[in-house]
């Protein structure tokens, strides 16, 4: 039998809040199966599971605070009966700090498959439910018939949303019983059905549960619901949004939700770990002005051909850059572990996005390295709205190999970054100016950027540095084939 | 495009781009990626949703006509 435990979600976490499960005891599940979202200070994690087979048992409630490592599900192996149990049988793992108002796990459970069902995983399976799709009509386009996220998108386009019910609550539904030798039952039991995302986004958003209208699974409330009544209520300019599909692209809404609260929490996380930083780290800076004349005229033709959706912006050129640099001098990609470097196994783009409303977090591109560039512009526009909806994937926060500070249009000329423990580099670049530019004897005008290098001089000496920022203006002079 | 249906496509994209933004106080003169912080992916969301609201094709070229709320209600509605 596997478990399935708090995972470590970056150098400065100890501990985290279950958040929300998205399996049930019973469900099958794959390895590499999103399973469970996990609260940090930095954002909401949808942390996938190491195992395949089959939930047997749910052992910490939402909203419980627990250390990492402690032991969240059970897993037994494939094909395992398992008779679900109605709610996590609370084995009271030493919770840290148990949230002051458990809530019941929504007891709405995702339909059992028929046996022809296409092949879901529980992700797919709790988006469904989420969106009121009809599974058994859905078709599959992945392997073997699987569900992908493309079919639900293409479903939601064209399946007008279930119609809110009139009743906002459903009194025949009580939540379910609380198994002997559990916790004492939620505080204040509410009438209102609601999942436990919803209940944690209504408390800070200041949203009363009782005025919002649910339109989940018999009038329950989801986290969109709760959006929702919050958009609506807030008073300046007040206009209705135009109603839209639910997709999960779509980063309407959920952009300010849970900062306010939150924001004491991540400063705290980035004091900690920027103070590490330069506690244990022998910084060591570079700098390099580049000229991107060549990389921008490129970029602009390219993107007249093209519509908005698919246009590239600098910052995309200049990712691709840094990581293709990083290829080349892999003594800056990796990690300083033990009193020595250990390089990463591919480059992990780590990219500081900085959150309206403020604080950061840097989570990263994968295997940016090989992406095509309008490959790395999808992922960089769906990072940025997933970080600030607050939404990210374990392995995105947990594993940046090296990481940029990208300043952009609003920023300094330039800046001097300071390095993420326990990596060795942060390439930094400063806003896009206009200068004169000496080409060929000539004067000129050119729009160049400062890009810098911030080093550990533990893992490298400044010729290495500099190997990298001269790779790196190599490659934004020839963009074509970057 | 008339002017209403300019101001209001603009408002309602506004709001998607920066969502934390009080538009009540936003200055129909001020440069919209000064005044509500907007990156370049948060500009291009902009120019998209623009895009799509009105069936316009806006090139790259034209993006500094929409660096004001008045500027791009009159580039839309014109």
């Amino acid at each position: 039998m596997a478990e399935f435990r708090m995972p470590s979600l970056g150098a400065d976490m100890d501990e985290g809040t279950l958040l929300e499960w998205l399996v049930h005891p019973g469900d099958p599940v794959h390895k590499g199966d999103i399973v469970a979202v996990v609260d940090t200070a930095k954002a909401a994690v949808e942390v996938e599971c190491f195992d395949s087979g089959v939930v047997e048992q749910l052992l910490v409630e939402p909203g419980t605070r627990v250390p990492v490592g402690t032991v969240l599900a059970t897993i037994a192996p494939p094909g395992t009966p398992v008779a679900p149990s109605p709610a996590p049988a609370v084995a009271s793992p030493a919770p840290v700090a148990p949230s002051p108002a458990p809530v019941a796990p929504s007891p709405a459970p995702v339909p059992s498959p028929t046996p022809d069902a296409p092949v879901t995983s529980p992700l797919i399976r709790h988006l469904i439910a989420e969106r009121h799709l009809d599974r058994n009509a859905l078709h599959g386009t992945g392997p073997g018939g699987r569900i992908t996220h493309a079919d639900l998108d293409r479903a939601a386009a064209t399946t007008p949303p279930s119609a809110p019910p009139t009743a906002p609550a459903a009194p025949e539904a009580p939540p379910p019983a609380t198994p002997a030798g559990a916790s004492p039952p939620p505080a204040a039991p509410s009438p209102v059905r609601a999942s436990p995302l919803a209940r944690r986004l209504a408390a800070e958003l200041g949203v009363d549960l009782a005025t919002v209208t649910g339109t989940g699974p018999h009038g329950a409330i989801d986290a969109d619901d709760v959006r929702a009544a919050a958009s609506t209520g807030a008073p300046p300019t007040a206009e209705p949004t135009p109603s839209r599909a639910p997709t999960e692209a779509a980063p309407v809404g959920p952009a300010p939700v849970g900062h306010p609260p939150r924001g004491a929490d991540m400063r705290a996380a980035i004091a900690a770990l920027m103070a590490r930083s330069k506690r244990e780290i022998p910084h060591y800076y570079l700098t390099e002005t580049v000229d991107l004349g060549a990389a921008l005229t490129w970029m602009r033709d390219r993107n007249r051909e093209l519509p908005v959706s698919r246009r590239l912006v600098p910052a995309a050129l200049l990712l691709k850059a840094a990581a293709r640099a990083a290829v080349a001098v892999p003594q800056l990609n990796g990690f300083w572990l033990d009193g020595q470097f250990t390089a990463g196994s591919a480059v992990h783009l780590g990219v500081a996005v900085s959150l309206r409303g403020g604080g950061l977090v840097a989570p990263a591109i994968h295997d940016a390295a090989d992406l095509p560039l309008d490959e790395l512009m999808a992922r960089l526009k769906d990072l940025v709205a997933r970080a600030r909806a607050g939404r990210l994937r374990r392995a995105e926060l947990s594993d940046p190999t090296i990481t940029v500070s990208n300043l952009g249009e609003q920023g300094a000329e330039s800046i001097l970054g300071v390095i993420y423990p326990p990596q060795v580099a942060l390439v930094g670049f400063g806003r896009i100016v206009d200068r004169p530019w000496a080409v060929d004897g000539l004067i000129g005008v050119r729009p160049v950027v400062t890009a810098s290098l911030s080093g550990d001089h533990r893992a490298t000496d400044g010729a290495t540095g500099a190997r990298y920022l001269q790779t790196m203006a190599h490659l934004l002079a020839t963009p074509e084939e970057l | 495009m008339n002017t209403a249906d300019a101001d209001r496509l603009v408002r309602t994209a506004l709001r998607e781009v920066a969502p934390d933004a009080d538009l009540s106080r936003l200055r129909p003169d001020a440069d919209l990626r000064d005044a509500l912080t907007l990156d370049s992916l948060d500009f291009l969301r902009l120019v998209e949703l623009l895009s799509e609201g009105s069936g316009k094709r806006i090139d790259e070229e034209d993006y500094p006509k929409l660096g004001t709320f008045s500027d791009a209600v009159g580039y839309l509605s014109s």
